[in-house]
């Protein structure tokens, strides 16, 4: 019976067997413990070919105020599902709110309306209604589901999804635990919305002060402080300008747990463990490490990549990356996520022993954004005092020979796009507030608050240029064309959109069935924003066409540009965002695929 | 003339809007500004001066309702209330059009006006307007503030006020050409982004026929004022 709180996923111990009606009736019963200092309260599990999913209002304390979160059957995060590849799932989602909901499988190829997303797939889950979910499992690894109504997912609607593969998987591992981190605030979702609205740096207390601007002079001299801070000051822009939204809010959870008492996985000596990180924040990006481990990338977005040994990486919002590390001593490690802007983190613990804990690390220093953020990639060495480091790494392509460039227009398959960067009329008026003059392929720059680190630290991060795919590129086809997407948006009203279109203006993306597509995305902003296309996998040119990485959400860095190869496979209305919850209102495309 | 009671309903009837629109993008939002409610000469007069303004609706296109003025002794001296329809015109820019109205000291003056209200860069906030009233009277107002933040939370923000107008006229005891300069230095301590109370000195100096008149009447034309005061919003 305590088999769905148990902790340990691995698939050697983990009893089978278990249907999805027992581990509701458990859940039902059983308050959860969330905040207390048992190490068993990883998410539950629930495994099966049928599910019933309920959604509810739940109290939720993580902050020492009670607070009401949306939970799928009683749980924050949702229950690990548990599916096998092959087979073919059913699941009843149960609507209990007051208010329309959806569930939304991200990153799982289905048929369109079983995607989940209400006014494309299917027009919701009205209060009091269910709705069956049913498809096939044609693909394993690691990924996660989330409503896709309203601003739902901000108050506890998302929750791990596994995939156990038909074949053996290429690695090995003792221990299995997701490591699903998520962002939490006691004010309510359409409260956030509105104070951004109001005062878009409401959140942001790292703003410039006198005190920089003196110790910037001192050290460079008052003339070359002063120009250095002339592009921001004349675009009315700010370099400190990292997360919309920030710890002056958040908690950061990982598996349910506030950063005091952190969740907790344990592990026998020599035993190798499996990590599934999995980014399920609102809007929250996060630099994962565990101190005193090195580990083994091995899958990206639920999809084997070719493994890769690194300290550190950067998780996107609704990223998934799976690693493995092997602790070979008897100590505790803490596995550390800090937001990208540093105003806080997750926290948990790799152990032998419940009892027994890691040092937390300080916070690294909070980012400054660089010229090349803002798309000058050109002139990129203004640095000033940037924290995050001096030297802007300029990507080059592997086989920077670029074979095909220029043919139609395009690059060659995997290498990235050779189209000019164009600015369309609509990116211009009071709704866009930037547009990148010189964005680069920035594929080996590991983004704002990571590079350097390896000199500075020690430590060697992630990068997309390392992703490339364990198996071989399945549609080995050129483009047949290319389409050019421009993040933008008003920071200070803050306003989002795609090309200078907001979601209710635009027309839909009209794909051809069967295609071959390449998608290049050129962000006009100073934020990064994690582009999602729902449905086709999304297959990221970093400069090889025969391992291409197949990803579900991509990151676009600020000022920089990125392309993908799109195979239109999946016939239907598809949707295509940023999966920052609170850009996601404009910066939305429907994708018709016929 | 416009009936200003007319305006609320409408105006509240904005607000509530964005409860039945659900997540859009751009929700009829209302943000409620009081930029300054402080208390001047104090110990003497306690004059109270307040600086508000209320808007409502969309990104690009909202209502504005802009009032200032002094209360002092139990009795408004000072009123003024604007009521504008904003429609923004670039990334940081806000054109303006509507009425003003210069409700105290009486006699009152009706004015139209056009404004445009932003941000330049070097982060000067900028409100500036056009007034045209009757008898071919036409007014001018320059506004800009500024904010030099010590800390996230201790600002310092200089501003600078002028009023122009093209015509004498006695009954409001105003001068043609520049009529007075204003220049506020508050110190404020957000205590949260929608609080903050301040200390501050606000020097005021009327110039040309208006100080002529001023001076008939035996009121001072030159009044520096030490204050304190709230900044709020929500």
């Amino acid at each position: 019976m305590n088999t769905c709180r148990q902790p340990v996923l691995s698939r050697r111990r983990f009893v089978t067997g278990l249907s999805s009606a027992t581990a509701l009736s458990i859940l039902g019963s059983t308050p959860l413990l969330l905040g207390s200092k048992r190490y068993s309260d990883a998410p539950p599990v629930m495994q099966g070919k049928l599910f019933d999913l309920n959604i509810a209002y739940q109290e939720m304390n993580f902050t020492g105020s009670p607070s009401i979160a949306t939970t799928i059957s009683g749980a924050l995060p949702a229950p690990i599902l548990r599916w096998k590849e092959g087979e073919r799932v059913t699941l009843r989602v149960h609507n209990n709110l007051d208010q329309t909901t959806s569930i939304h499988w991200h990153g799982i190829i289905l048929p369109t309306d079983m995607d989940g997303v209400p006014g494309l797939s299917f027009g919701g889950i009205p209060p009091g209604e269910s709705f069956e979910y049913q498809f096939d499992l044609l693909q394993s690894g690691t990924y996660w589901y989330h409503s896709h109504s309203g601003f739902q997912e901000q108050t506890g609607m998302y929750g791990a999804i596994i995939i156990d593969p038909i074949e053996p998987e290429p690695f090995s591992y003792d221990r299995d635990y997701v490591v699903l981190l998520s962002d939490w605030s006691d004010e309510s979702p359409s409260n956030i919305y509105n104070k951004l609205k109001k005062l878009s740096h409401y959140y942001n207390f790292r703003e410039r002060t006198l005190a920089d601007f003196f110790e910037e002079a001192d050290e460079h001299g008052v003339a070359n402080a002063w120009n250095n801070r002339r592009m921001w000051n004349q675009m009315r822009m700010s370099d400190r300008d990292i997360s919309d939204v920030t710890g002056y809010t958040y908690t950061f959870l990982m598996n349910g747990q506030a950063p005091a008492d952190g969740w907790i996985g344990l592990f026998d000596r020599g035993q190798k463990v499996r990590l599934r990180f999995i980014n399920a924040a609102a809007m929250t990006f996060f630099d994962v490490r565990i101190p005193g481990l090195r580990m083994t990338v091995i899958a990206a977005d639920g999809q084997n990549i070719q493994p890769i040994s690194i300290d550190e990486f950067r998780i996107g919002v609704a990223e998934t990356y799976d690693v493995i590390v092997e602790p070979e001593s008897d100590t505790a490690y803490t596995i550390f996520a800090q937001s990208i802007d540093r105003t806080g983190y997750a926290r948990g613990t790799l152990t032998p022993h419940p009892n027994l804990k890691a040092d937390i690390p300080a916070l690294d220093p909070a980012p400054i954004l660089t010229h090349a953020d803002m798309g000058m990639g050109g002139q990129g060495a203004h640095e000033g005092h940037d924290m995050s480091g001096s030297g802007m790494p300029t990507f080059k392509m592997k086989g920077s020979e670029m074979p095909g460039a220029g043919m139609m227009g395009t690059g060659q398959a995997g290498f990235g796009s050779s189209t000019p960067v164009k600015h369309s009329t609509t990116e211009f008026g009071p709704h866009v507030d930037m547009r990148a003059d010189n964005p680069n392929y920035r594929l080996d720059d590991p983004g704002v608050g990571l590079r350097n680190h390896l000199q500075r630290y020690d430590r060697t991060v992630l990068t997309y240029a390392d992703l490339q795919n364990l198996y071989k590129t399945q549609d080995t086809r050129e483009p047949q064309r290319e389409i050019q997407l421009h993040l933008t948006g008003n920071m200070s009203r803050y306003m989002w959109s795609i090309n200078g279109t907001k979601f209710a203006d635009a027309e839909p993306l009209h794909l051809s069935y069967g295609e071959r597509v390449r998608i290049t995305l050129v962000n006009d902003t100073m934020m990064n924003h994690p582009i999602h296309l729902h449905g086709m996998w999304s297959e990221l040119e970093t400069g090889d066409d025969h391992y291409i990485a197949r990803k579900h959400t991509v990151i676009v860095q600020p000022g920089a540009k990125i392309s993908y190869l799109v195979t239109a496979d999946a016939i239907g209305r598809w949707a295509y965002h940023c999966h920052l919850l609170y850009h996601m209102p404009g910066m939305f495309r429907e994708v018709i695929v016929s | 003339m416009i009936n200003v009671k007319t305006l609320f309903p409408l105006f509240f009837s904005l607000i509530v809007l964005p409860v039945i629109a659900g997540v859009k993008d751009d929700p009829v939002l209302a943000k409620m500004m009081v930029n300054q409610l402080e208390i001047r000469d104090i110990g003497d007069d306690n004059i109270t001066v307040w600086d508000a303004q209320l808007w409502a609706g969309q990104d690009l296109q909202k209502l504005w309702l802009k009032s200032e003025g002094e209360y002092t002794n139990g009795a408004t001296e000072e009123s003024e209330l604007q009521v504008l329809y904003s429609q923004a015109v670039a990334p940081y820019w806000d054109v303006q059009f509507g009425w003003r109205g210069d409700l105290k000291p009486s006699p009152d003056r009706h004015w139209l006006a056009l404004g445009v209200q932003g941000l330049t860069p070097y982060y000067f906030e900028i409100d500036t307007a056009l007034f045209v009233g009757n008898h071919g009277r036409v007014a001018a107002r320059i506004e800009a503030e500024y904010e030099l933040l010590f800390t996230q939370q201790l600002i310092l923000s200089p501003e600078l006020e002028m009023n122009f107008f093209s015509k004498d006229d006695v009954e409001t005891e105003t001068g043609s050409g520049l009529s007075d300069l204003e220049a506020g230095l508050r110190l404020r301590y957000e205590i949260r982004r929608e609080i903050a109370p301040y200390i501050g000195v606000n020097w005021s100096r009327k110039v040309g026929k208006t100080a002529d008149f001023a001076r008939d009447e035996g009121n001072s034309v030159d009044i520096t004022e030490i204050l304190i005061g709230i900044r709020a919003w929500f």
